[in-house]
């Protein structure tokens, strides 16, 4: 039985297919999310790399920003309850997981069961998020990608101590201004980043094993970050960006048994 | 026969909505005195005094229901107003500023007539009290200087501890008395001191059949749809102290108690989960709040907030310190714990799975508490609860998106729950 996920995020769409609830068949992503040809180009890139059609599918679960959008989903879940199952089946030593995606960063703590004790998201704000790396980026001339490999060659940290994206932005401004060594500024805006999630995930009572997932997750800077801050060894998430469209094809698996 | 003989509950509750802003637009025409007033403010002595009452909180929720409030926080943003007041406040400052105008320059301003607010007459006098909040001192004070009237300031001072100390009843009975004798010389009467009585036991008796609906919640499937509290409560704010309140809550009640006989309920079998919601609504999405959560089969069975109106008292005791306990007693001018065994109370009253916590950028002494209170509770119950940002009548500061996801997470994990056990 093939069943899938489909996550819809604000930057970018991801789609798995799953074989008899284990087996990974198919993990896409599209670096445009909801509202965008994205979820539909995850979808077929998946189909095209199985070699499956959409009527092999017994079960499509949708999550993501964009759930509610996608006209092929038999139901509709959260990407929390989503993460929690993605990384649960992944790594089952997982108590707490840190998401930093494109406009949201959440910490979710997990029982030894995989269930749900808590979860806390970012306040309605930017800030922590990938979409502030992003305006960061811009304004350091690089690009996402590359805010890692500056962040590695940093010798220092330049605090960047605005959360309001807007005015860190000034702030990184002033600091290329004054002469700041860019590398060092892309490496507080990783631990402005760090800290702004790693408040989240102290609030539910941080636990061990911490696995981190979400597209940011993809950036080693963030990662010895996040890893800095809570001063214990951050598990990646295999396949970051992809862990909630993992859920949300497990929650399709155990639907489809059911149907 | 009665204009309203034969009426359902809703159309009671529409008409004596419309009829208590008319008493008081009729009240200013012939000459008589219109107060304004805090929402938990004692609402007995004026209407005694046949003062007629309009409720600028009531109002600017009803502003924000009809998706008036953009244009009136724009008039209130325009005097100074900073988007950290509350959206009330700007609100209700945004159309009293509408109203001078009217009345200074014969035109009403372009904002006003195209506005759907309810047509409310400006104050003779404010009356206002610190029960529920400080910022309400403020927002009257400067009520009463922008118009130059009268404002009459009841102190009832935060319970920092539990159960209310005599002192405490004493010293607000004192307030209340010393309000009393304002309202004397404002008037230039003495106060009716048997008609006083009549008033209290009429505020009983709406407070009374209040209480009977919000009961209602307890049964599971609930015939209540908890998110109808908040549509009634105007009556409970604005005419507990008429009989408006009271004859429409006695038919919402008595509808309610014949559904339950005939085993109609809210969600009609669709009721999967019960939720407590903690904080004021979001009036300018009220809709939105409620349809994600009912599309999810989730009912909304206990709330403290329209709870506040829950105000019993002995309108017998002369003292008057049983009065000045109902209005201390709320539970948000009461410590933490206290705030804390209430929420407990009616999450196990209405067989409660988690709560909406509703972070609201306007009301700082309701949601500066969430955070820990929240956490307690879960401590205490093992319920899990989910917060958002919002806010009571500024509809700029909310996310549907976010709003969702949170709520969904949250039905999940409450479902997660009920099929474990």
């Amino acid at each position: 039985m093939y069943t899938m996920g489909v996550d819809i995020g604000s930057a970018s769409s991801k789609a798995v297919i799953l074989k008899d609830g284990k087996d990974i068949v198919a993990a896409e992503v599209v670096q445009v999310g909801t509202g965008s040809s994205g979820p539909k180009k995850a979808m077929e890139n998946a189909f095209e790399a199985s070699g499956l059609k959409q009527e092999d599918i017994s079960f499509t679960v949708a999550t993501g920003y964009g759930r509610f959008s996608l006209e092929d989903a038999d139901k509709q879940m959260s990407e929390i309850s989503c993460h929690a199952k993605g990384i649960y089946h992944l790594v089952p030593t997982a108590r707490t997981i840190i998401d930093i995606g494109g406009q949201d960063a959440k910490a979710i703590r997990l029982d030894n069961k995989g269930g749900i004790k808590q979860f806390f998201m970012n306040d309605k704000c930017a800030a922590g998020t990938g979409r502030f790396i992003e305006v960061m980026a811009r304004v350091l001339e690089t690009t996402l990608d590359e805010m890692a490999g500056l962040d590695e060659q940093a010798e220092e940290t330049a605090p960047i101590s605005s959360t309001c994206t807007v005015f860190a932005e000034s702030e990184v401004i002033s600091q290329l201004s004054k002469g700041t060594n860019r590398n060092n500024i892309a490496r507080g805006v990783h631990m402005s980043v760090a800290s702004r999630a790693c408040g989240l995930a102290y609030r539910g009572g941080l636990e061990k094993d911490v696995v981190f997932t979400g597209g940011v997750a993809r950036n080693a800077g963030v990662v010895r970050a996040v890893s800095s801050v809570l001063k214990t060894d951050v598990i990646v998430a295999p396949n970051p960006q992809t862990t909630g469209a993992l859920g949300a094809a497990l929650f399709a698996y155990e639907a489809a048994q059911k149907k | 026969m009665s204009l309203t003989q034969g009426m359902t509950a809703k159309k009671l509750l529409g008409y004596y909505q419309n009829k208590a802003d008319q008493d008081a637009r009729e009240a200013k025409a012939r000459g008589d005195l219109v107060c304004w007033s805090a929402s938990v403010a004692p609402s007995e002595f004026c209407v005694t005094m046949g003062i007629a009452m309009v409720y600028p909180e009531t109002h600017a929720a009803g502003i924000g229901a009809r998706k008036g409030a953009i244009d009136m926080l724009d008039v209130a943003s325009r005097k100074g107003y900073n988007i950290d007041c509350c959206s009330y406040g700007r609100v209700n400052m945004g159309y009293m500023e509408c109203l001078k105008e009217a009345a200074i320059t014969g035109v009403k301003p372009e904002v006003l007539v195209n506005s759907p607010a309810a047509d409310v007459p400006l104050p003779d006098l404010v009356i206002t009290c610190n029960n529920i909040c400080n910022t309400l001192l403020k927002w009257y004070e400067n009520l009463a200087v922008e118009l130059d009237i009268p404002c009459i300031v009841i102190d009832v001072p935060f319970n920092h501890t539990m159960p209310i100390p005599e002192y405490a009843k004493a010293y607000i009975a004192d307030q209340f008395r010393n309000a009393i004798s304002q309202l004397e010389v404002i008037c230039g009467r003495p106060f009716d001191w048997k008609k006083f009585k009549e008033v209290k036991d009429q505020t009983q008796r709406s407070v009374y059949h209040w209480n009977r609906i919000a009961d209602m919640a307890q049964y599971k499937p609930s015939p209540l749809n908890g998110f109808d509290l908040f549509n009634y409560m105007a009556l409970i704010v604005a005419c507990r102290s008429l009989d408006y309140a009271e004859i429409t809550f006695k038919a919402f009640a008595d509808e309610l108690e014949a559904n339950l006989k005939a085993g109609i309920y809210a969600f009609k079998g669709a009721e999967k989960t019960r939720f407590q919601w903690e904080g004021i609504a979001v009036w300018p999405h009220l809709g939105h709040t409620f349809k994600t959560m009912k599309n999810l089969g989730a009912i909304m069975t206990g709330t403290a907030y329209p709870a506040l109106w829950d105000l019993h008292y002995d309108a017998n005791d002369e003292s008057l310190h049983s009065m000045a306990e109902a209005y201390t007693r709320i539970y948000i001018n009461t410590c933490l714990s206290n705030k804390v065994e209430v929420l407990l109370n009616i999450m196990e009253k209405g067989k409660i799975d988690g709560t909406i916590y509703h972070l609201n950028r306007s009301c700082k002494l309701m949601s500066f508490l969430n955070v820990e209170t929240a956490e307690i509770i879960k401590e205490a119950n093992g319920k899990p609860y989910v917060s958002f940002d919002g806010d009571q009548t500024d509809p700029n500061v909310y996310s549907e998106a976010q709003y969702e996801t949170r709520v969904q997470a949250l039905v999940e994990m409450m479902e997660a729950n009920l099929a474990e056990a």
